[in-house]
């Protein structure tokens, strides 16, 4: 902890996810009514442009709603499909993992021939393709989402299997009788847990970028639910008159995934004596 | 490289092509009922029989699938509703524009990324190596579709420099190329990096230090086709990652390519055609990852010898 504050870019980093996570918890306690629309101050600029006003000091959209009440709400959704996403890949990825890692032979073979086709086309591809024949829902996207990236757990998670169950000690744990779930979930997985830590620091933006992109091309998070992507893709009409529109969540994107993968790289280089030692 | 190592990779790749073209037929027929939604909700019984039986949807799922396999190995992915021509031809004419731009990032970030890591490692720890890390990590985090609307605000809002949108001439491609190859630069830098000073730190580049080869030399001679290897299978990974982003990209700045044509047929329901797309694009996509296994196989002969 010591060594990750004397970062002065980490520290950065932490402090700004500390803020986001701060107005995601409690930032509707403080915040205006974000869906109280007033036509009489439509796309009125941000406190220092001129028009701007402490009313509404990160201006207001097409409706008159206050851009900062929007801004909480759609982090809220963006992090929280993030999250949820993340979660459903790694479980679903690391269990699927062990299954493979476990059995091996022809089971192994298919779920690798799975994640090898998975890994062939770019996810936002596969995405697409299921949007267009089924229809946007939320549950679909959630569960999108969480097909992002499952292959890299189940990869990994299947590697480290088969490398630990070799070990003496692996060994030495199932002659004296320990069913196989007792192997992977109390011997197995703690020390596979900091590689999919840092996984999950990759997974995160990853599917920030993904759901943003998705929204902003009007494929993803649908009104009268908001996203950031879909703030931002609403923006772009208004380009020449209200730019703050799209350029607010873009920033509150780029912070995001920037400082989630200073994270991930500390973290990376932490964990990972190999890399510390030839690349510090 | 023995034959039945190739044969094995073509195989894999028939395999992988075979997943998708199911992928997408379960797809197609899971979504909807094909004759309801040509035919309209006032279609009779009698209409949407004989329309059932026109294009085989009377018969068994597994007859429906062998001749969907067998319309997509003669050419014919259906046609496309939206303006009634064969779904193929409408993803010919659009191609060009893609591969064009597709072309001018590719180079772009070839010629930033890699000069970039190479440098960064060759003076590891200084300002610059810095510089190129912070460029890199702020390529991925950066949004293209942001980086996109930001360079739009800048150069084509307040100082009126570049066009905002369209492909007519050599200025269109500035901003689009860049917003495309900003991530993979950032890639290609960070891994041209590592590989650079993994190959630096080898015990051959100590002997030849020790047998006075100059550091030009060594360089140019010794370390860099030796961190050119891993580097050329990264150009592979990352023509998904240029897929992906000239989904994007184009539609922010109405490139008349395929990946604007995806977006609007997902959003006008126009299924033949993002079948067709998504068959399409998964194809070239096997077929750039073969050629660059291939490759890569060619170029290094320890590789070579051992498959």
């Amino acid at each position: 902890m010591k060594r990750f504050l004397s970062n002065p870019v980490l520290a950065l980093a932490g402090l700004v996810l500390i803020v986001i996570a701060f107005m995601v918890l409690f930032g509707p306690l403080i915040s205006q009514d974000p869906s109280k629309q007033n036509l009489m101050s439509r796309l009125q600029g941000p406190v220092w442009t001129e028009g701007g006003s402490w009313d509404h000091w990160l201006g207001t959209d097409r409706l008159g709603r206050d851009m900062g009440a929007r801004l909480i709400v759609a982090m809220r959704m963006s992090i929280g499909v993030a999250l949820i996403g993340t979660f459903i890949g790694a479980v679903a990825g690391t269990i699927i993992g062990f299954i493979a890692g476990h059995f091996e032979g022809l089971v192994d073979d298919v779920l690798m021939s799975i994640v090898d086709i998975q890994l062939s086309l770019p996810f936002i591809l596969i995405a697409l393709t299921l949007l267009a024949f089924f229809g946007n829902s939320l549950t679909l996207f959630i569960v999108l989402m969480g097909l992002y990236g499952w292959e890299t757990y189940a990869r990994l998670t299947r590697g480290l299997v088969m490398a630990t169950k070799r070990q003496t000690y692996a060994r030495a744990i199932v002659a004296l009788g320990a069913s196989p779930a007792r192997l992977y979930l109390r011997h197995v997985l703690p020390n596979i847990a900091s590689a999919l830590i840092v996984q999950v620091t990759l997974t995160v933006p990853g599917i920030i970028l993904l759901e943003s992109s998705l929204s902003f091309l009007g494929m993803g998070i649908q009104t009268p639910l908001t996203s950031l992507g879909q703030i931002l893709g609403d923006g772009r009409e208004y380009l020449t008159t209200a730019w703050w529109i799209s350029v607010f969540p873009g920033l509150i994107i780029f912070l995001m995934t920037l400082s989630i993968s200073l994270i991930g790289d500390g973290l990376r280089d932490r964990l990972d004596p190999t890399l510390r030692a030839r690349d510090a | 490289m023995s034959p039945t190592f190739i044969l094995t990779k073509i195989l894999r790749m028939a395999l992988t092509l075979l997943a998708v073209v199911t992928f997408t037929f379960i797809a197609l027929r899971l979504s909807y009922d094909p004759a309801q939604a040509m035919l309209g909700p006032d279609a009779t019984q009698r209409e949407m029989e004989q329309f059932r039986a026109k294009w085989h949807l009377d018969k068994s799922l597994i007859q429906q699938y062998v001749i969907y396999v067998r319309n997509l190995a003669t050419g014919d992915f259906g046609i496309s509703f939206r303006d009634g021509r064969p779904a193929l031809d409408v993803i010919f004419e659009r191609v060009p524009h893609t591969l064009q731009l597709g072309f001018v990032a590719y180079v772009f970030a070839i010629l930033i990324g890699v000069p970039a890591g190479i440098l960064a490692a060759l003076k590891r720890g200084s300002l610059f190596d810095r510089l190129i890390m912070v460029f890199s990590v702020v390529g991925f985090a950066l949004p293209n579709f942001f980086f996109g609307i930001l360079m739009i605000l800048v150069f084509s809002m307040m100082l009126q420099w570049l066009p905002s949108a369209g492909s007519s001439s050599w200025q269109h491609f500035i901003m689009p190329a860049a917003a495309l190859s900003l991530t993979l630069a950032g890639i290609l830098a960070r891994f041209t990096r590592s590989s650079m000073l993994e190959t630096l730190s080898k015990q051959y580049m100590r002997t030849a230090e020790a047998k006075g080869v100059s550091k030009m030399r060594r360089t140019v001679a010794h370390a860099l086709p030796n961190a050119a290897i891993p580097v050329v299978t990264i150009l592979g990974l990352m023509l998904g990652q240029l897929v992906a982003g000239t989904v994007v990209v184009e539609t922010v700045f109405a490139w008349p390519g395929v990946g604007r044509l995806l977006i609007s047929s997902v959003s006008g329901k126009d299924l033949a055609v993002v079948q067709a797309l998504v068959l399409f694009i998964a194809f070239a996509m096997v077929l750039a990852n073969f050629i660059v296994d291939m490759s890569y196989r060619l170029l290094d002969p320890r590789s070579r010898s051992k498959s």
